[in-house]
């Protein structure tokens, strides 16, 4: 369970995050939905501790985390793992040297129990074939893929992805989205979710939290959303006309 | 000067980030020897070729400016030998090398500032200034003596080699100016100074870089500022380490 309390954030007086409250469960895909410039990647990066809250806390199973030390969190960090919107793969290093990292730095395992566990992890995410190359070699999917294989590789409890399907093909897309889906439920972490793609949201959506303008706006199931009455939402939810459809489908 | 106080005070702070205790000793090694590699053995060929023409040009130059039967010639080959141990191979090399990989250091940190590489790290709770700085400082403080050395050695080949080629000079007197007055303590001098001017380089620059945010304009900009910045730091290091090693 991870919960934000109260958490505002601003940027040189200008208020990115207001006084947002939220609980995003264990065992469940959480997603934060909300337009471009709404503040869903501060909000994300403010739970991990990337941006320092400006009042607030925010807290891990219990740990009020905003007041840890740098030393403290570190234990914390080493069970999270976060997929950021445009990858950062380490450039200089292979896809098999940015997967095994964490491993080589955080575990006393031997090279062949590594090798291993970074087999299983690409396998995991169907990714064969590139073990060798740079991420300037990737296709945008690839790197997303070697993206959620680094963020699986220590078993993380807390999973954060930053857009995971921005810019993929619609069927890439789904194939990541269940795969987060998949490996949230089988080892049961909590995983939060920003996304703009309603799709997304119909498909693995369990709990949904929508951001408007940097307020928590609307909070509920994908059930919920379709019937939402809240102007804001509606505008967002039913920008596409595929969503128009479904709905007049089903009244 | 608020500022420049405020930016010396970041500046510290992170280079206490830098020198916290590392996460494995193994892993650092392995990036100190790829960093020796990098920064250091792809700088040799730069300082090779700028030393040989350098050490020939002062040759040239000392030898038409002391031309009189009153000063012995050996004297051209002495001064080389100075010019090159007290100066050129330690404070110009290193201003060169500034340039080279100052840029290079800021822009690849910036870089990954500003694609998020540095907060991956973080987050998998990497002490990302010291994983990434720590061992570039600690290559080159390693690595730009031996530059400075090998910049000395072929500075005076160069000169030699103008000697003998244009046969402006005796090659022989010139090989008894290399010996004549030969003060060790003089290259240590020059090592202690290539070795300072090496931390300052890598630290400020990596600095630059590690603070760029934005986007790739950003990187430029940090990058320029981080050679603008080391060079004229050079400077001043070279007046206080002169003043305190030689006076
Ligand atoms: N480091 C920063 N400094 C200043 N302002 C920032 C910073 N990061 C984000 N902002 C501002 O915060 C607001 C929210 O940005 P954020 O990146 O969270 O949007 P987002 O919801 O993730 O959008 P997108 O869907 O496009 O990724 C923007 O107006 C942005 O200008
Ligand atoms: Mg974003």
């Amino acid at each position: 369970m991870i919960k934000a309390d109260h958490i505002s954030k601003s940027f040189e007086g200008r208020t990115v995050l207001d006084d947002i409250s939220v609980e995003f469960e264990t065992g469940k895909t959480n997603l934060i939905i909300g337009r471009s410039g709404s503040g869903k990647t501060v909000l994300l990066k403010s739970l991990v501790g990337l941006h320092e809250v400006d009042s607030g806390a925010v807290y891990y199973d219990d740990v009020c985390y905003t007041q840890l030390t740098f030393n403290q969190r570190k234990a914390i960090r080493k069970d999270i793992g976060m997929i950021f919107q445009g990858g950062a793969l380490l450039d200089s290093s292979t896809v098999v040297e940015n997967v095994k990292l964490p491993l080589d730095l955080f575990t006393d395992q031997s090279e062949a129990e590594k090798m291993e566990r970074v087999a299983f992890c690409l396998e995991r995410v169907r990714l064969q074939g590139a073990d060798h190359l740079y991420p300037s070699e990737l296709s945008g999917g690839m790197i997303k893929r070697v993206a959620i294989a680094r963020a699986i590789v220590m078993n993380p409890r807390y999973l954060f992805c930053d857009e995971p399907n921005s810019g993929l093909d619609p069927q890439t897309s789904v194939v990541i989205d269940n795969l987060i889906h998949d490996i949230t439920r089988e080892y049961n972490i909590t995983t939060i979710i920003n996304t703009h793609d309603m799709n997304s949201v119909m498909e693995i959506g369990e709990k949904i939290v929508y951001i408007h303008e940097g307020h928590k706006w609307w909070e509920g199931t994908k059930d919920d959303i379709l019937h939402a009455d809240n102007a804001e939402l509606n505008d967002f939810v039913f920008a596409s006309a595929m969503a128009k459809r479904a709905r007049r489908a089903a009244r | 000067m608020i500022k420049i106080l405020e930016l010396t005070g970041r500046y510290f702070l992170l280079l206490g980030k830098v020198f916290s205790r590392p996460e494995k000793m193994r892993i650092y090694r392995e990036r100190i020897i790829f960093e020796m590699e990098a920064l250091g053995i792809g700088s040799i060929p730069l300082t090779a070729i700028i030393s040989v023409f350098i050490g020939a040009v002062v040759t040239l130059q000392m030898s038409i400016s002391l031309e009189s039967p009153f000063i012995p010639q050996y004297l051209i080959g002495y001064a080389t030998r100075e010019t090159m141990v007290l100066e050129f191979s330690s404070t110009v090399v290193a201003l060169i090398l500034a340039g080279k990989v100052g840029s290079n250091i800021a822009s690849e940190i910036g870089t990954m500032r500003i694609t998020e590489q540095i907060d991956a790290l973080e987050i998998m709770g990497v002490n990302s200034a010291s994983y990434l700085i720590l061992p570039k400082i600690v290559a080159t403080v390693l690595f730009f003596p031996l530059l400075t050395l090998l910049s000395i050695f072929i500075g005076c080949v160069g000169g030699y080699a103008i000697a003998y080629v244009t046969g402006i000079m005796i090659p022989g007197d010139y090989i008894e100016g290399m010996h004549y007055a030969f003060l060790p303590y003089s290259i240590t001098y020059s090592l202690i100074k290539s070795a300072v001017f090496a931390f300052i380089i890598t630290s400020i620059s990596a600095f630059c870089g590690y603070y760029a945010d934005g986007n790739s304009l950003e990187v430029g900009r940090a990058s320029t500022r981080a050679v603008v910045a080391s060079s004229i730091v050079i400077m001043i290091f070279n007046l206080i380490l002169t003043q305190i090693l030689l006076v």
